[in-house]
């Protein structure tokens, strides 16, 4: 099968004498997944991500993006594949108006105008901000900016974005907009999606989830034996959601659970189908 | 300070003046603020006079509005009025105070020079209230365009412009906070002597410097991210497009302009 993407072996670090920050990664992702990347800080899932889209060039290994090697001669084709939302909402937003950072990307694509117009309205339409297209960013709130930054990559249409922490500045209400911003978009349009986070919270909706840790992949799976394994992910430092304690809090106190579950809705159900079964 | 000056602010409107195209403004101003020059009687006087007026009349901001934004102004040109009125010595005496003789020539002299100052500000503060700052940007860019020849970075420079007004109000808003975090650990930047409170800038300075710094790498990377990969092969979203309004101004500016020349002596 053919995969979207697919690291082989990829080992990286910033300088000869520094540390690798990534060591002999392989993993891959299939067309229209949603793949959540978790890890701790320092554990190496940014780095992944600039590496998607050639920010950064592996020292070793191989990286494919649709059958392109990443490399010096494909990032422009690569870029245009793959879009990035990065963690800061105001360092990301390159326009004076809202209209012209969508546009930015195309611009730099060199996309005729009319089929900016099109587009830029269409994008904005898809994340829920077409009446701010005149406002300026700083009359927006980061949740607001965080949407713009995911409607100018959409307008590129690109086959993959990336999400590199795009929810951890934000306050609870802006994180909760961009989470479901991704989910419409996703489900709307044919894309693959990266999100990067150190929020377990956020995996839960993810296709499957890949465990960062110290460089390497620690874990790989769904979200639901992710979560499985909670004592050994507390050991690499990444905090379990509380449905998941609660979970486990319960079936130590001998209510044992059918299923790991996953939001408060499954927990819910569990337990009052408990007793008919026990 | 700066509610009151109006140099350098756009008022939004819907008059001819706001519908012009940039680079028809940046082009009349120009040779308005050459032309200027070359006035020397009262009715070339008279007729420039006109039409700076009736432009500045024909944005509809109000007049109270130009006249108390010009206030720092209005000091200049009275002082460069009584500058020439007191130090030209030429024709006749018209009258004296104290021991100062005021000669006409002197009173003519710094009446048209004072003019000449007014008229010069009025005009060109008449562009940056009419055009947003980057239709400005625009234009700069397309009237530099044939400097590309020469390697100059036409479309760097714009960019420039156009990234520096973006984060103008990202950066006060930074500046504010910095300064209220500087100020509950105890730094006072509103009373003491001038000495201290300059000294007291550098705690906000420091910080504010560090940061944009770190933004101008996350959103070099940023931009990068985003395909971007110099000027080459651009488009462009922002389009100038020359109406037929910007030829009726041309026509008009021609029309002062031989006027002008005309009405000399």
């Amino acid at each position: 099968m053919q995969h979207f993407i697919e690291f082989r072996n990829v080992s990286f670090r910033y300088r000869e004498d520094h540390p690798w920050v990534l060591k002999n990664v392989s993993f891959h992702i299939g067309s229209n997944e949603w793949l959540a990347i978790i890890g701790h800080n320092g554990s190496g899932k940014s780095t992944i991500a600039k590496l998607m889209n050639g920010l950064l060039l592996p020292q070793t290994g191989e990286i494919f993006v649709d059958g392109m090697p990443v490399n010096e001669n494909t990032i422009w084709d690569v870029r245009k594949t793959v879009g990035m939302v990065f963690q800061n909402p105001d360092n990301q937003f390159v326009g004076t108006t809202v209209r012209d950072d969508v546009a930015f990307g195309m611009e730099n694509h060199g996309l005729p105008r009319e089929v900016m117009l099109k587009r830029i309205e269409e994008s904005l339409q898809a994340v829920g901000m077409s009446e701010y297209e005149r406002h300026e960013p700083h009359r927006l709130s980061g949740g607001q900016k965080q949407r713009v930054a995911i409607a100018s990559v959409l307008a590129v249409s690109p086959e993959l974005i990336i999400l590199d922490e795009a929810t951890a500045m934000l306050d609870p209400r802006g994180r909760r907009e961009i989470m479901e911003t991704i989910r419409e978009v996703q489900r709307k349009r044919s894309l693959s999606l990266i999100t990067i986070t150190h929020d377990l919270n956020e995996v839960t909706q993810a296709d499957r989830v890949i465990v960062m840790n110290e460089g390497e992949t620690w874990m790989e799976g769904v979200p639901r034996d992710i979560f499985a394994q909670k004592d050994a992910l507390q050991d690499i430092g990444l905090d379990t959601p509380f449905v998941t304690k609660l979970a486990a809090e319960l079936s130590g106190a001998g209510l044992a659970m059918q299923r790991e579950p996953l939001n408060h809705q499954e927990l819910l159900e569990d337990l009052w189908t408990l007793h008919s079964k026990m | 300070m700066s509610s009151n000056m109006i140099i350098g602010q756009y008022v939004p409107g819907n008059s001819v003046i706001h519908h012009l195209d940039p680079r028809t403004k940046i082009t009349i101003i120009f040779f308005f603020v050459l032309i200027v020059f070359f006035a020397n009687s009262v009715m070339s006087y008279g007729l420039l006079t006109v039409f700076s007026l009736g432009s500045a009349l024909s944005t509809r901001i109000p007049v109270k509005y130009l006249v108390k934004g010009l206030t720092p102004v209005w000091f200049l040109i009275l002082f460069t009025f009584i500058l020439h009125l007191f130090v030209t010595k030429e024709g006749t005496v018209l009258f004296s105070i104290l021991t100062l003789d005021v000669y006409s020539g002197g009173l003519i002299q710094g009446l048209s020079l004072s003019l000449r100052f007014f008229l010069l500000i009025l005009v060109t503060s008449l562009l940056t209230l009419t055009t947003t700052p980057i239709a400005i940007t625009d234009a700069i860019e397309d009237m530099l365009g044939p400097l590309k020849k020469f390697r100059f970075p036409v479309h760097e420079l714009a960019l420039m412009m156009s990234i520096s007004l973006r984060f103008i109000p990202t950066l006060m808003q930074e500046t504010e906070k910095i300064s209220k975090a500087q100020a509950s650990r105890g730094v006072d930047f509103k009373t003491g002597p001038i000495k201290d409170r300059v000294k007291a800038i550098v705690p906000l300075l420091v910080p504010l410097f560090v940061s944009a710094f770190k933004r101008a790498e996350e959103l070099a990377m940023a931009m990068e991210a985003r395909g971007y990969q110099g000027g080459e092969g651009r488009s462009k979203l922002r389009k100038l497009q020359i109406s037929r309004l910007d030829i009726y101004s041309f026509i008009v500016f021609g029309l002062v302009i031989f006027g002008l020349f005309l009405t000399r002596s």
